[in-house]
């Protein structure tokens, strides 16, 4: 049951994604951005967070998960902290992500050519 | 003429077909993409014996890792290509532009090269993700307390 709400969630979120592409004149930096204030927005409501709590992880594989994160981490912090903890706690939970990017970004480019 | 006509009604009903066929593709890589997060977070919580929220963090570095590998290999390239926000939409789609600019851009040197255009295409999201997180973490801790 999770696998089937897992692929259509994510599913559903890529198909939105592509009819904003096909339909306008957004490019895939544009909506890719636009879902991240997305993801951001819901997780204010704590709408994400049941999301996830029902799809299972279908739901942190979109980018829409990455805005989540973002404001997750700064709110669990902020409530530790006051107004500094969102500034201090922004990166929490997507520092993996982030950091795991950027070494095999680093490792790749030295050791991979361009193909054309 | 019937037949100019013809071809007419075939070119007005060409683009929608090619829309829904690609809405279609980016739906089904989409969901395959969840369900393989799905998979993964499970196999790693058994596995290793840990929590699902750790899990799911392995998951992401899991994904992150093949994307930039095939980006690195070269044929990810023609399956964004082909599945389009399938792939660009979930986390996959990150590396993948994180890894292709920095391996186009390698060449003109470590610092002015890769250093600089490493976040070309991803600095967008984190920039409007931070901004956005903090704006809207600020709303909520002003109006709800946290």
């Amino acid at each position: 049951m999770i696998y089937l709400t897992s692929f259509l969630f994510c599913g559903f979120i890529c198909l939105i994604g592509q009819i904003i592409l096909d339909n306008t004149k957004l490019t895939a930096g544009h909506i890719t951005s636009i879902f991240v204030v997305v993801g951001a927005f819901l997780d204010t409501f704590s709408i994400y967070d049941q999301i996830i709590n029902y799809v299972g992880s279908g739901a942190l594989v979109p980018i829409t998960s990455f805005g989540h994160s973002l404001i997750h981490g700064a709110l669990d912090k902020a409530s530790d902290m006051g107004i500094m903890g969102l500034l201090m706690g922004m990166f929490d939970l997507t520092a993996s992500g982030i950091t795991a990017a950027i070494v095999f970004t680093f490792i790749f480019s030295l050791f991979f050519r361009p193909q054309n | 003429m019937e037949k100019k006509k013809y071809e007419e009604i075939v070119a007005s009903h060409k683009p929608t077909e090619t829309r829904s066929q690609n809405a279609f593709i980016a739906f089904v890589s989409g969901g395959i993409v969840g369900v393989i997060g799905q998979l993964l977070t499970e196999f790693y919580s058994k596995f290793f014996d840990i929590s699902t929220k750790d899990a799911a963090t392995f998951m992401l570095v899991t994904l992150i890792f093949v994307a930039s590998l095939f980006t690195a290999l070269g044929f990810f390239d023609k399956w964004v290509n082909f599945c389009k926000c399938g792939l660009i939409i979930p986390i996959t789609g990150f590396a993948h532009s994180m890894t292709s600019a920095g391996i186009e851009y390698r060449k003109e040197g470590p610092i002015f090269g890769l250093g600089s255009n490493i976040f070309k295409l991803a600095g967008s999201v984190i920039l409007y993700g931070v901004v956005s997180a903090w704006f809207f973490g600020l709303l909520r801790l002003l109006i709800m307390g946290g």
